[in-house]
């Protein structure tokens, strides 16, 4: 079963290379060596160059500020500032567009996705400062080095990781992300996809840009694994470590406030209230929007059963990640990575020529809607899961079996009951992803679809920000949940905030 | 794994509401087939149209027949090649554009069913090919919306020609991603030829700013962020009707003088030949050009032009007639030779 759903998760970059070979070079090289091409290219590498660090250097010095010091209202900036997760970037563009309408361009680009996904960089850095242990910075503070050469020359270290990880996560979603920048009419090549797309289905020069977009991606995950080194970052000794202690800001008090404060109005108090003047000049008027419900209960739906379908085949993975790891199992799991980091719209474009040419039974069915899902939010579950599995006692399930249970029994009595809350966890995430994809729900759903992200994009583009709101409301309240139990998750023990 | 309640609980409180909600979805309807004479069962109609003019005519038509209308949305180009990709597989009863290209476009792939007689005979020739494989449900005409703080009428461009000028670098704006300007295009490929409307791409992709819809374009003229845009007529008087917040500030330009910017746009209306309820497929576009379909158009809020059963244009509009528009075989326009020239130039 795991090896079937990582052959499957080969579709989409097979599909790339089956196309490109079947467009032959003269006609591929006329259409990825363009000067368009050479300008998406710019745009796309100027947006990533930009936003990533600008993410993460906000995001450490948010973590660092909730965590580290003694600031009060510590603890409500450090939710607040996961908020921006429950906004989808489509809807945060669309709150901006409302607040600020001459935005547009690469800078406009930068700040409404650096405010949409630096929460990707600060949680995971907020949950690796939690586990730091005090006694490394105490001996670097004790030979001698400053408070700041500690932050630089002993956290900031043994931050790499999360710093890393998110950034990587980062770079994935400004690859792939349409609503936000087609709102505020920056091109990249997703963008340009779609306007292909719209123009002629899946035509050559579609798939063309997804081929150069597939290779930016393949750029990135290997860019952040060689960067991310050999350097063991576990801590050993005995016992468990302090809580760190915390800084007293004392004259910066004042500098910390603002920055913090700033950052919590541009990312989430101007998308809401964006979205509240649109609900009030609505009024209820907008409430009686006749595809509201269907699209709510068509969302929830798709929700559920895309978070189902993705634990139930993530566990096999994950099972075999855990109690057999050999080479086989790392090369089925990682397939899945690369899949799910490759644009949806691109899983989406493979999935529906595929349907159309080789499988007619499934095109347009919610069947395959489901397939895509489960491909793009895999690891979500998959992470999740590992981490739950490793750590059920096998010892408990054995001793189950030696008095008497049967295997399937004492498995699902030990192993299951345990894994529970990790699967949680995980569908939790997929469903959070879920309810906020556009693009490929686009491409993909069954004839009659309104998702509440299809909904919503189906009014923004008529400029109908009145009508759009009601859907905006209901896709950040459906998301609310899910962050808060990231935000949860990132003060216990668990790290699996990398898997978004 | 030690679990912390507090999420615990919150995560099974959020998927027990979220499946108390999901009883609320609407179930599709069933695709039932046609027993001759009467129509019945179900149509899916795969929609370039503006969903809610198709939206308007569909909940009509199921009040007068019972036939249930599943719409697909999209746009002509994605939704045209769409078509040619399923082919005989293609779950769609009823296609309906905006612009006449992409019907060409299923038509040159041998996928249209003829149109009834009787439908035919509600249309004047002007709105329909000779073929006879589709009709012409409404019409769209050419505009310049400009905002007359930033463009006097001294200034405006006595045909779409000259805004390839460089004098109207950074001085206009249009959606070139949408079917719509595409098919504007497709009318001065006619008119003009292939090597003329390469070479006004060209100055396009230097002068333009370009927004994705023309009710954007139209906004951001209305903002002053721009001097004029090249949209559709209807756009306009829509907003006009509703709040006039994308639009009050500005003003329309006619070309007129059969310029290539005056092209009168024919939205199209097809059966599929592979149409699972050909009956009522037929009846839905009969209706569309009928009496009480075509009523939709002059005093819905759609402000598209009627082409059909003799009914009237809205009153606000400027008669079709006056518009001088260029004459053109609405079954000859080629959007795929579009999309080709204007992905060479660049603003694809």
């Amino acid at each position: 079963m795991a090896a079937g759903v990582s052959l499957l998760g080969l579709v989409p970059l097979g599909y790339v290379v089956v196309t490109a070979i079947a467009t032959g070079a003269p006609t591929l090289s006329a259409l990825v060596f363009r000067p368009r091409v050479a300008e998406l290219l710019a745009n796309t590498a100027a947006l990533v160059l930009i936003t990533v660090p600008l993410c993460a250097l906000v995001g450490v010095a948010a973590a660092w500020l909730v965590e580290r010091t003694r600031l009060a209202g510590a603890r409500a900036f450090a939710i607040l500032l996961v908020v921006p997760l429950a906004i989808p970037a489509f809807v945060n563009s669309y709150g901006w567009v409302s607040a600020v309408p001459s935005l547009n361009g690469l800078w406009s680009g930068v700040l409404v996705a650096g405010l949409s996904y630096f929460p990707l960089v600060y949680l995971p850095t907020v949950a690796a400062l939690r586990r730091l242990d005090p006694a490394v910075e105490e001996s670097a503070r004790s030979l001698g080095l400053p408070p700041f050469g500690v932050f630089l020359r002993v956290v900031l270290p043994q931050l790499r990781l999360p710093i890393l990880g998110g950034s990587l996560i980062i770079g994935l979603h400004l690859l792939s992300e349409y609503g936000a920048f087609a709102m505020i009419r920056f091109d990249t090549f997703t963008t340009a996809i779609v306007d292909q797309f719209r123009s002629t289905f899946n035509g050559p020069a579609a798939n063309a840009l997804a081929g150069v977009l597939v290779l930016c991606c393949l750029f990135l995950l290997v860019g952040e694994s060689g960067a991310r080194g050999g350097a063991r970052y576990a801590r050993i000794g005995s016992g468990s470590a302090r809580p760190a202690g915390r800084t007293h800001l004392g004259l910066w008090s004042p500098v910390a406030y603002i920055f913090l404060g700033v950052l919590v109005a541009l990312s989430v108090l101007v998308p809401f209230s964006s979205v509240a003047r649109w609900l009030v000049s609505g009024g209820f008027a907008a409430w009686s929007d006749r595809y509201l419900l269907t699209a709510l209960g068509q969302t929830i739906g798709y929700g559920l059963a895309g978070a189902l379908v993705t634990c139930l085949l993530a566990f096999p993975i994950a099972f075999l990640a855990v109690r057999f790891p050999g080479r086989v199992v790392r090369v089925l799991e990682s397939i899945n990575y690369v899949t799910s980091s490759l644009p949806g719209l691109v899983t989406a474009l493979a999935f529906v020529t595929v349907a159309i040419r080789l499988v007619p039974a499934l095109y347009q069915t919610s069947s395959l809607v489901i397939v895509v899902y489960l491909l793009m939010f895999l690891p979500r579950a998959i992470v999740n899961l590992r981490s739950g599995l490793a750590q059920v006692p096998r010892g408990l399930e054995e001793a189950a079996r030696s008095l008497g249970r049967h295997p399937l029994v004492a498995f699902s009595a030990v192993t299951l009951k345990f894994v529970m809350p990790s699967a949680l966890a995980g569908s939790s995430l997929v469903f959070l992803g879920i309810v906020t994809e556009l693009t490929s729900t686009l491409l993909l759903a069954p004839n009659g679809t309104r998702t509440l992200a299809i909904q919503f994009w189906s009014r923004v583009t008529d400029v109908d920000y009145v009508g759009a709101a009601p859907y905006a409301s209901l896709m950040i309240l459906l998301s609310l949940p899910v962050t808060y139990l990231l935000f949860a998750r990132s003060r216990s023990e668990k790290a699996a905030v990398n898997s978004l | 794994m030690i679990t912390t309640p507090k999420w615990a609980s919150a995560v099974a409180l959020s998927l027990a509401a979220v499946l108390a909600l999901a009883g609320c979805s609407a179930a599709a309807p069933e695709v039932g087939s046609s027993s001759g004479g009467k129509p019945s069962g179900a149509i899916t109609v795969y929609n370039a149209q503006h969903e809610e003019l198709t939206q308007a005519w569909a909940d009509e038509f199921t009040k007068q027949t019972g036939v249930a209308v599943t719409l697909r949305n999209g746009d002509d180009p994605e939704l045209g090649n769409q078509l040619v990709q399923e082919g005989n597989a293609s779950p769609a009863d009823v296609f309906l554009t905006e612009n006449s290209p992409a019907m060409s476009l299923v038509d040159n792939a041998k996928l249209l069913a003829p149109v009834d007689a009787d439908i035919l005979a509600q249309v004047p020739k002007a709105y329909r090919p000779s073929t006879g494989h589709w009709t012409g449900i409404a019409a769209r005409s050419t505009v310049l919306v400009y905002n007359p703080s930033l463009l006097s009428e001294a200034q405006l461009p006595a045909s779409l020609l000259d805004l390839a000028d460089t004098k109207w670098k950074g001085r206009w704006a249009a959606s070139p991603s949408g079917a719509d300007f595409q098919a504007i295009v497709s009318a001065m490929l006619a008119l003009k030829g292939e090597k003329a409307t390469a070479a006004w791409l060209a100055s396009m992709k230097r002068n333009t700013t370009t927004y994705k819809g023309n009710s954007t374009v139209m906004k951001a003229v209305n903002a002053g962020e721009i001097p004029a845009g090249v949209v559709y007529h209807y756009y306009w008087f829509a907003d006009q009707a509703s709040t006039g917040e994308n639009s009050a500030n500005t003003k329309l330009h006619y070309f007129k003088n059969s310029d290539p910017g005056a092209f009168v746009s024919t939205s199209g209306g097809g059966v599929l030949k592979t149409a699972k309820n050909p009956a009522a497929a037929q009846a839905f576009l009969k209706f569309i050009t009928g009496k009480a379909g075509q009523a939709i158009l002059e005093t819905g809020s759609s402000f598209e032009y009627p082409v059909a059963s003799e009914v009237a244009a809205n009153k606000a509009l400027v008669p079709l007639a006056d518009l001088n528009a260029p004459v053109l075989d609405p079954s000859k326009l080629d959007s795929r030779k579009v999309t080709d020239l204007m992905t060479a130039a660049g603003l694809l």
